[in-house]
């Protein structure tokens, strides 16, 4: 049998707080929302005088409309692009890099417009993969609250008028500084280059807000290129790399060919991870460590001591660093130790252990460009701004007022500087104090190159012409510099000697990416480096940690805040806590019963004379004695959307010895207040029902792949069958395609890509926090996220049974976390379907699970018949309601609606709807085929979700068609890994799981 | 007298209404059988699918090479040429006979080349026709080939329409023929309906003058008692069947079921636009272009073979002839108005889905090998369009269950097929019994 831990959702679940009883039993939230428009007593009672004027309203509107037909008008292209057709998407090759991750994308437009992204599979370093964030970006295009023409002390100005004022100034300016995050253009760095020699004492600093400065100086200057495919072992202190460090849409592709099992590969990586916060990195760890953030200098130098040797001596001791050494020795080359930290000293080390294993997966060569911020340099501009030593400033995409720890102070300062520009796409923190804003287009909107790694290029092109008067930053940069060309042409110039004529250049805009290198030498980080000796005894000699530390760290969705202002990255719930709308003071469960908290107190964090007041989260697997808030929070002027969404958390960072400290020591006081916070974890709880997600540690798998899922089976008089082969239902015979997805748990990492792209893909409206709280949020997949305890049967044998009951109640300080995608899963026997009492939802002949929206009439009853709990209820019309115009403004504008699938019908009030597999896709790809006189063939057409998996967890495709992907999958795994959800309700569902194989032994389940 | 006047007057009005009602009925049964609508110029996915038979070198007769060639003909050269007339270039009508084949390919593939060339016919035929640049086509050797084959085959026909093609004429024909001999047999009952009508009308008008004439008889004769005289003075009491509730309860029901007929009928035509006809901003006649010019209707609608969309023309299709013809019409001078203004022309939509349908022109025409006038009726003959299908849900639907798929040759369909043939040959294999009536195929 089985050991089968207990799973929880959550806190609430765990501890059966009468609330989540509550919600655990009803599926919706509360009743018809109408009443808070009305100032009844009563609230359930609609007043009847109102009833009546709304009829009386409703009936004379209705005959009015009816007289007569409204005239629509369809008007053609004057003249007609040739490449483009009304009602065919183009796609266009593309990169998005804002100074965060990197992805190489397909531009998906529709009549000019683009409306979706996807990942570029011709890029070897994305491979097809893109990140929540990049889903997200298209949104960010049509963002209303981008300035949209030039501006003079925040009045529109005319661009000439500009021009000229900030020549003239610039001239007699002395001293000039263009701030920017990383740039990775070869190009434009070559503008900002000419602009310098135009311009004599001209600084280009570069900064990130989740900076990895320490990691560069510790490695000579360049960021190293990891290849996590190359390692067996990897020992993470404390480095998200699944989700927000460097790269991680590259790194995810890489990590997860060694995660991936089957009957014929029974073998893994190993993952240690030592981290503070729980983070999707370290749920998705073999084995993980709490670690507060002042020891981890201790950690790695123990590491260091262990496998390399000679440090200084180390206060950290714990079995799994010890574990982790002798398995990264055993290793050798194929072991990799990557760190988040930003202190160079623990960097030093890191890169000392790498060299010493002489792992292969490090690449300094041809190192990766993401990261090029240097904190020491951006440290010292800013002193000489606050000093009055700098006569103009440009910032060029950068906020610093808002992410830079000394923000507050440079607000101060700015107003006295002779000369300030914004080149920012909106008049943000920063921009909105400087004398003059320059706005650059959108990415969507211009050309651009990229080398994110040495030897590896792509392009970015426009896909759309530019939606205001804006001007792309190079060109204001080139016409300051007095070079009349214009940056397409210097770009084309450019890049004649690396692809060689004409041809070459089509060939290149075409794929989107190539190869050659283009870049300038890295500039040396002001910072000097250590010696591994010297780092060890830096560490050493470094101060013990004392109360409560605060760890700052950066989320998946809304990232360094840049693009908060995106409605559906702050609606992506986090991987982890699941919470949306806003940052919050995440802990773990003993050190808020310390301090006598709960979830949803306000508390005020103070540190450095300076403080933030947010809610608690109780986080299990957060370090005992450490707290986490996540930066990016707190806008003040990015737009409806982000503005005053939680905290601002960086000016309690502290630059330390030339680098960003993102940790302190802070006190903590309660206000008295509450503020929830907007989870969906324990909504559309699953609950007494055991087979829902399925998990088996390596060795069982190795001993038997099919002794690692747990089937139910029914008794029938001839014994025990698998619960399919009993129905009181007729089956359905599919005779052209039956569509099925395959969710390999193993592979899944949580990352939220598929949501988003689900989002963008289906047109699903964006609800905001109150209607989260309300449990009534839209998203058609979700991430169900599960923690696991060590509570196990035996345990009642070996402890007895009070004590096993005590520690299963016991909160799990360090739950090991399995997510588990959910989406419609298109029973066979679908309870929905035979709920209906308007035939709204039935059965297609290619077994899909059909919503028809203009056919349904609310009852709900297919919501409360459903047991996975993924049908969505529109309560409002959240496209012309005005309590959603600020989170869903899109779909009220002209130009936010561009961004609308125009094949997917934007559901009214009222009426029910789920996943649909994508039919608008699916009837697309038949019909090229059918267009083409063939069947379709397998991989052509695939859900939103499964195309935007960085890590190809999901499988979707034709389960008729036997040489299918899926269908192999499913042949393979049959028996083994393979296992629907509820298996033993009997619905049949066209949605299969793989049972997720940890490479751990069973007693390091909680380590 | 009067009294058999008045009399008579209700047995007359019964008879007129009825013969009206039954030629009614017969004008509607003509415009059910109207239909025979011509379909030229619409053959779908010729353009793109003709694959031309005839060898390179020579034209021959053919009747492949001549379907391919003219399905190429109306899709690149009939804007411009007519086999016997002159439009914007010459008619073509004993081209080969004036030039070679050798000499027409390159001309084809690219005119401005061979008039630069020096060639005396070439600079000739340019300076001709107004130095008119004749574009270039990216058409293979044996797709001109057979073009002329099928100009050949066309030469000294007067109506450049009529029979195209042998197999297409064929059935066209046998088709003609079946719906005239239908429409024969629909006017032939009509007309026995008719004379029977009025053989009724004479026989009740004999039959009442003859009572009446026996009656005024019997009125003369002073030898009738009592019992007589009251049947023979009987008048019939209206107030009495006015008073009767039988009669008034019949009337009340009759009219509230009339009304409510009317109202159902009303309500449900809410939002049906058949019928709708709207002005355009340009007097743009389908039947001047489609009929008459018998232009390929993808020539202007690009997309309706490759997206969900026909796509109304651009202004820069209308000025790839217009350029040229017609440049004073002051109809023609609006898109030059357009052009010069930058502003594109705003026509009013016609054909109006609700956005909750998802409609995809190229599943129909290009998949499905609809033709166009299948749901745009006579097109050819409209000089406004107007919406002539309903366009509802029970429409299409009708459609879904009743038109066999379009399987010929479509890979896509093959395993299908057999498995239909196998369980339920004997019945067609429509679209609805490929799941073509499913929620999810239309709403999304």
């Amino acid at each position: 049998m089985q050991e089968s831990p207990k799973y929880w959702k959550g806190i609430e679940e765990l501890e059966n707080s009468p609330e989540f009883v509550k919600n655990a039993l009803t599926e919706f939230a509360d009743f018809l929302p109408v009443k808070e428009t009305y100032g009844s007593s009563d609230a359930s009672v609609a007043p009847r005088r109102d009833f009546l004027k709304l009829m009386g309203f409703g009936l004379a509107a209705a005959t009015l409309a009816s007289c007569e037909t409204p005239i629509k008008k369809a008007i053609p292209y004057l003249n007609k692009p040739e490449e483009v057709d009304p009602g065919i998407a183009n796609f266009y090759a593309s990169t998005y890099f804002t100074g965060q991750d990197y992805n190489s994308v397909l531009v998906k437009t529709r009549e000019g417009r683009p409306i979706k992204l996807e990942g570029n599979p011709e890029s070897p370093i994305t491979r097809g993969g893109l990140s929540a964030r990049g889903q997200a970006a298209v949104l960010s295009l049509y963002d209303g609250a981008r300035l949209q023409h030039f501006a003079i002390k925040g009045q529109k100005a005319e661009k000439d008028r500009v021009d000229q004022e900030i020549r003239s100034k610039l001239a007699s300016a002395g001293r000039i500084a263009i701030v920017s995050p990383t740039i990775i253009s070869p190009s434009t760095k070559k503008v900002i280059a000419e602009f310098t020699s135009r311009y004599a004492g001209t600084e280009h600093v570069m900064y990130d807000v989740n900076s990895a400065s320490g990691l560069l100086r510790a490695n000579g200057g360049v960021l190293p290129a990891y290849d996590f495919s190359k390692a067996n072992v990897i020992v993470s202190l404390a480095a998200d790399f699944l989700g927000t460090w460097i790269s991680p849409v590259e790194f995810a592709t890489q990590y997860i060919q060694n995660r991936k099992v089957s009957s014929e590969k029974r073998t893994m990586s190993r993952h240690y991870q030592f981290e503070t916060a729980m983070s999707l990195t370290g749920s998705n760890a073999d084995v993980r460590v709490p670690v507060k953030p002042s020891e981890l200098g201790a950690a790695t130098l123990a590491l260091y001591n262990a496998v390399v040797g000679g440090g200084a001596g180390s206060s950290y001791k714990n079995d799994q660093l010890t574990k982790a050494a002798n398995e990264l020795k055993a290793a050798g080359s194929r072991g990799l130790v990557v760190s988040g930290s930003n202190d160079p000293a623990v960097q030093t080390l890191v890169a000392a252990i790498n060299t010493a294993l002489g792992s292969a997966a490090v690449d300094t060569a041809n190192p990766s460009m993401v990261r090029q911020g240097d904190d020491a340099r951006m440290d010292r501009l800013v002193t000489d701004i606050i000093g009055g030593r700098v006569g103009a400033v440009i910032f060029y995409h950068a906020n610093p007022v808002f992410d830079h720890p000394k923000g507050v102070q440079l607000a101060a300062a700015l107003p006295k500087v002779g000369l300030t520009i914004s080149l920012n796409d909106r008049l943000d923190e920063t921009g909105s104090l400087c004398q003059y804003a320059v706005p650059d287009h959108h990415w969507l909107e211009s050309w651009n190159d990229f080398e994110p790694k040495r030897g590896f290029l792509s392009l970015s092109q426009p896909a759309i012409s530019p939606l205001f008067a804006t001007r792309q930053a190079q060109d204001s940069l080139l016409t300051w510099a007095g070079n009349p060309q214009s940056y397409y042409n210097y770009l084309r110039a450019q890049w004649s000697g690396l692809t060689g004529g004409a041809a070459g250049w089509d060939k290149a805009v075409h794929d989107g990416v190539a190869t050659g290198t283009a870049s300038p030498a890295p500039v040396a980080q002001l910072g000097a480096p250590m010696s591994a000796a010297a780092a060890a005894s830096a560490i050493a000699a470094a101060p013990k940690g004392s109360g409560i530390e605060l760890f700052i760290y950066e989320k998946v969705g809304v990232g360094s805040g840049a693009e908060a202002n995106n409605p559906w990255l702050q609606e992506l719930p986090d991987p982890v806590s699941k919470a949306t709308w806003g940052n919050y003071v995440a802990m773990s469960q003993k050190q808020a019963k310390e301090l006598q908290l709960e979830q949803n107190d306000v508390v005020k964090v103070s540190a450095n004379g300076k403080s933030v007041e947010l809610p608690v989260l109780v986080q299990p697997g957060q370090a005992y004695g450490s707290i986490s808030i996540a930066l990016g929070y707190g806008r003040e002027k990015a737009g409806k959307v982000a503005d005053k969404v939680g905290a601002n958390v960086l000016p309690l960072a502290t630059v330390k010895d030339g680098a960003v400290s993102y940790t302190t020591t802070v006190t903590l006081e309660k206000t008295g207040a509450t503020s929830p916070i907007a989870q969906t974890q324990t909504h559309h709880t699953i609950m007494d029902r055991k087979p829902v997600v399925q998990e088996a540690t390596l060795k069982q798998y190795q001993k038997d792949p099919k002794e690692v899922t747990e089937y139910e089976k029914l008794v029938t008089p001839e014994g025990k069958v698998m619960p399919g082969k009993v129905s009181l239902w007729q089956d359905y015979e599919y005779k052209n395609h039956h569509w099925g997805m395959a969710v390999d748990l193993n592979s899944c990492i949580g990352c939220g890509s598929c949501v988003v792209g689900c989002q963008a893909e289906n047109n699903v409206a964006v609800v905001g926090k109150q209607e989260v709280i309300n449990r009534r949020e839209m998203h058609w997949m979700r991430i169900d996220r599960y923690y696991s305890s060590d509570a196990h049967k035996s345990d009642f044998e070996e402890k007895g049974k009070l004590d096993t009951y005590a520690a299963m109640e016991d909160p799990s300080e360090n739950p090991s976390v399995i997510f588990q995608p959910m989406m419609c899963q298109h029973c066979n026997h679908a309870p929905c379907e035979t709920v209906c009492p308007v035939l709204a939802t039935t059965h297609s002949s290619e077994g899909l699970n059909q919503m028809t929206y203009n056919r349904c009439v609310g009852t709900r009853y297919c919501a409360n018949n459903c047991p996975y709990k993924v049908r969505r209820f529109n309560w409002f019309s959240y496209y012309s309601n005005e309590k959603f115009e600020d989170v869903n403004g899109h779909m009220f504008t002209d130009l936010g609606r561009m961004v609308l699938n125009p094949d997917v019908t934007v559901r009214a009030r009222g009426v029910m709807e789920k996943c649909s597999m994508c039919v608008q896709r699916i009837q697309l790809g038949k019909l090229e085929a059918k267009k083409q006189k063939r069947r379709p063939q397998d991989g052509e057409i695939v859900s939103a979700c499964a195309q935007s998996c960085p890590t190809q967890a999901i499988v979707f495709g034709d389960m008729r068609d036997p040489e299918s992907r899926i269908s192999k999958l499913l042949r393979r795994e049959d028996g083994e890994r393979a296992f629907h959800v509820l298996d033993a309700i009997n619905v049949q569902p066209n949605i299969t799981y793989l049972t997720k194989i940890r490479n751990t032994d069973s007693s390091e389940f909680n380590a | 007298m009067t009294g058999i006047r008045l009399r008579t007057l209700p047995y007359c009005l019964l008879a007129l209404f009825l013969s009206f009602a039954s030629l009614d009925r017969a004008s509607a049964q003509d415009v059910g059988a109207a239909p025979d609508v011509s379909k030229e110029g619409v053959a779908p996915g010729a353009t793109a699918a003709a694959a031309p038979a005839a060898a390179a070198g020579a034209t021959t007769g053919d009747a492949a090479a001549i379907a391919a060639g003219d399905a190429l003909f109306k899709g690149n050269c009939a804007q411009c040429h007519a086999v016997n007339e002159v439009v914007v270039g010459p008619a073509l009508a004993g081209i080969t006979k004036r030039r070679s084949l050798s000499w027409l390919i390159p001309w084809i593939k690219n005119s401005s080349k061979v008039v630069a060339s020096g060639d005396d016919y070439a600079v000739k035929i340019f300076n001709q026709y107004q130095k008119q640049q004749m574009p270039s086509f990216q058409l293979s050797d044996a797709e001109i080939t057979s073009i002329v084959s099928y100009i050949t085959s066309q030469e000294g026909v007067n109506s450049p329409v009529g029979g195209d093609t042998k197999g297409v004429a064929g059935k066209d024909a046998t088709d003609t023929a079946a719906a005239g001999t239908e429409a024969g047999a629909a006017k032939y009952v009509d007309i026995l309906l008719i004379v029977l009508v009025v053989v009724l009308i004479v026989l009740v008008v004999t039959l009442v003058i003859i009572a009446n004439i026996m009656k005024d008889v019997l009125r003369g004769r002073k030898d009738l008692d009592g019992r007589d005289v009251e049947l023979l003075e009987q008048r019939f009491d209206w107030t009495k069947l006015y008073k009767s509730k039988v009669v008034r309860g019949l009337a009340l029901g009759v009219f509230l079921l009339a009304v409510l007929y009317e109202s159902v009928q009303g309500v449900m035509a809410v939002g049906l636009t058949q019928g709708y006809q709207p002005t355009q901003p340009i007097a743009f006649s389908h039947k001047l272009h489609a009929g008459e010019h018998q232009i390929n209707c993808a020539y202007c609608h690009t997309s309706v073979y490759k997206s969900k969309s026909a796509n109304i023309p651009s202004a820069n299709i209308c000025m790839n002839c217009h350029s040229q013809i017609k440049t004073e019409s002051p109809e023609i001078k609006k898109i030059y108005r357009a052009i010069q203004k930058n502003q594109p022309i705003q026509w009013v939509r016609v054909h109006n889905l609700p956005d909750l349908a998802y409609f995809n022109h190229s599943q129909h025409t290009q998949v499905g090998g609809l033709e166009c006038q299948t749901c745009h009726g006579p097109i050819q003959n409209m000089d406004v369009v107007y919406q002539y299908s309903a366009l509802t849900m029970g429409w299409c639907i009708n459609c879904h269950r009743e038109t066999p798929l379009n399987t010929k040759g479509n890979g896509y369909y093959d395993k299908l097929v057999q498995l239909h043939d196998k369980a339920n040959g004997a019945v067609p294999f429509t679209v609805s019994s490929n799941g073509g009536t499913e929620c999810s195929k239309c709403h999304y």
